[in-house]
């Protein structure tokens, strides 16, 4: 394995890794209070954590590079003030990818949440829980085979990711180019053994992946 | 005759009407090429009725992948030697028809409201100049004009930190527009196509690089090589040589050949 090669599988274990990690981090809680609560600009806030999964993921990109571009509405000020910008460095690519698997989680999630028996968790009100220690400690635990699976699902979709990373991130080998990147390079330069490898540790991956999630989506219910 | 029958066969003759009078051609050009060459696609096709140009574009690495693979392409314009050289050997394009046509010239381009001082290939080395971007030397001609004067200068192993890549040079010009980028390399007919967003900061010395000439030819097995034929002597007649001069590309050193 080149050199090249290497760098991309890391950066993309690293970049899936941290994603998935923001993702839960934001994901989960979201998930909840999409779940449990009625709220003004609920579904408002449920299209947007959406739109990610449905929308072409260049849509996304440009909508990234819009916002977090040197000259974007959250970059400009920010390069502004500090001279960085996250564009074309591997940050870009955690935030593309946590954006575009962000919707899976919270999906999955939300479903996850939604079918744990409510009459438990007033069992635990009637307790004199709060209702963050209920879901914490009640509902959480109950959920947490659903909630694996999306964390599952999250990451291989960070994993896989490529358009918006692409015109966020770029392909700088070394620093932006992770495994799908370098599966696109190696085609278009004709280095077929080297895409062939990289398909081939993505696709087993991807295998691995279903069957965690199926065995998981299996053990929720 | 069933009325389904009947249908189906008014349906197919005026199809087939439709494809034996309408005359697809498949151009792939490189992207440098894109706006000169569908200029001079409009005229083809409004002095040809029932002619249809179907552009194709992107790096010339990437094009000359795609005729590798197997692309049904009639006519293919490149903005190097390299990659046409790379398909004639592979007995890809018909050698007999392959013309180089014109010629451009390597500029370094920053922001049109870029504050930074970028007189010459030295300056690139300015701390404040953070990120330039040039095509990805392995699949687009402009990276590989770039890498070649950047290494004949001395200075390529100390800007690459600073390097980003590109796809193709219009994507270079797009970050160099958008200000995502502090510096890039493009052709100076790029940097006059997006003139109000861009301005050049200096040219690297012609004679640290290779000329950038475009060859042209057509695609060996082309189902539309006389079509193909009659654009490539469009672009080296004297029309296609002044709208091309119009653009900013210059005839090829020793006229077109």
């Amino acid at each position: 394995m080149s050199p090249d090669t290497t760098d991309a599988l890391l950066l993309s274990l690293r970049v899936a890794a941290l994603a998935t990690a923001l993702n839960a981090g934001l994901g989960i809680p979201l998930a909840y209070v999409l779940a449990r609560r009625r709220f003004r600009g609920r579904g408002l806030v449920d299209l947007v954590t959406t739109l990610p999964l449905i929308l072409p993921p260049t849509v996304t990109g440009y909508y990234l590079i819009v916002l977090l571009g040197r000259r974007g509405w959250l970059g400009g000020p920010l390069y502004q003030l500090t001279g960085w910008s996250v564009a074309f460095t591997w940050y870009a690519a955690v935030v593309a990818a946590t954006v575009m698997a962000l919707p899976l989680l919270v999906r999955t999630a939300k479903a996850a949440f939604e079918s744990v028996d409510r009459d438990l968790e007033r069992a635990a009100y009637t307790l004199g829980r709060s209702e963050l220690r209920t879901a914490v400690e009640v509902t959480l635990p109950l959920a947490r085979n659903g909630i694996l699976a999306g964390l599952v699902l999250a990451f291989a979709r960070a994993l896989g990711e490529f358009g918006a990373t692409l015109m966020l991130a770029g392909n700088i080998p070394g620093r932006t180019t992770t495994v799908p990147l370098a599966i696109y390079t190696a085609v278009q330069t004709g280095e077929d053994p080297t895409a062939l490898l990289l398909v081939g540790i993505l696709t087993a991956l991807s295998c691995v992946v279903i069957v965690v999630a199926n065995q998981l989506g299996a053990r929720a219910t | 005759m069933s009325i389904v029958m009947r249908v189906a066969a008014v349906v197919l003759s005026v199809a087939a009407v439709g494809v034996a009078d309408a005359q697809e051609m498949t151009l792939s050009a490189a992207i440098s090429m894109k706006d000169a060459v569908e200029e001079l696609g409009r005229g083809f096709m409004a002095s040809r009725p029932g002619v249809t140009l179907r552009y194709n574009v992107g790096s010339s690495g990437e094009l000359q992948k795609q005729i590798e693979a197997g692309a049904p392409v009639d006519l293919f314009i490149s903005a190097a030697e390299r990659q046409m050289d790379q398909l004639e050997k592979r007995g890809l394009i018909a050698s007999a028809t392959r013309r180089v046509f014109a010629r451009n010239v390597l500029t370094v381009i920053k922001p049109a409201d870029s504050t930074i001082d970028v007189a010459k290939a030295a300056d690139l080395l300015d701390a404040r100049i953070s990120k330039i971007v040039v095509g990805n030397p392995r699949t687009v001609p402009a990276g590989q004009y770039a890498e070649e004067s950047l290494r004949a200068l001395g200075l390529w192993d100390r800007v690459q930190p600073k390097l980003v890549f590109a796809e193709n040079v219009r994507q270079a010009l797009d970050y160099v527009a958008r200000g995502e980028v502090d510096a890039g390399f493009v052709y100076t007919t790029d940097a006059a196509a997006r003139g109000r967003r861009v301005k050049e900061a200096f040219r690297p010395a012609e004679d640290s690089y290779r000329p950038v000439l475009y060859p042209a030819a057509v695609v060996a097995g082309a189902k539309q090589a006389a079509l193909a034929q009659a654009f490539l002597d469009l672009l080296v007649g004297r029309e296609g040589q002044t709208v091309l001069a119009r653009f900013g590309f210059q005839p090829p050193p020793g006229g077109v050949r």
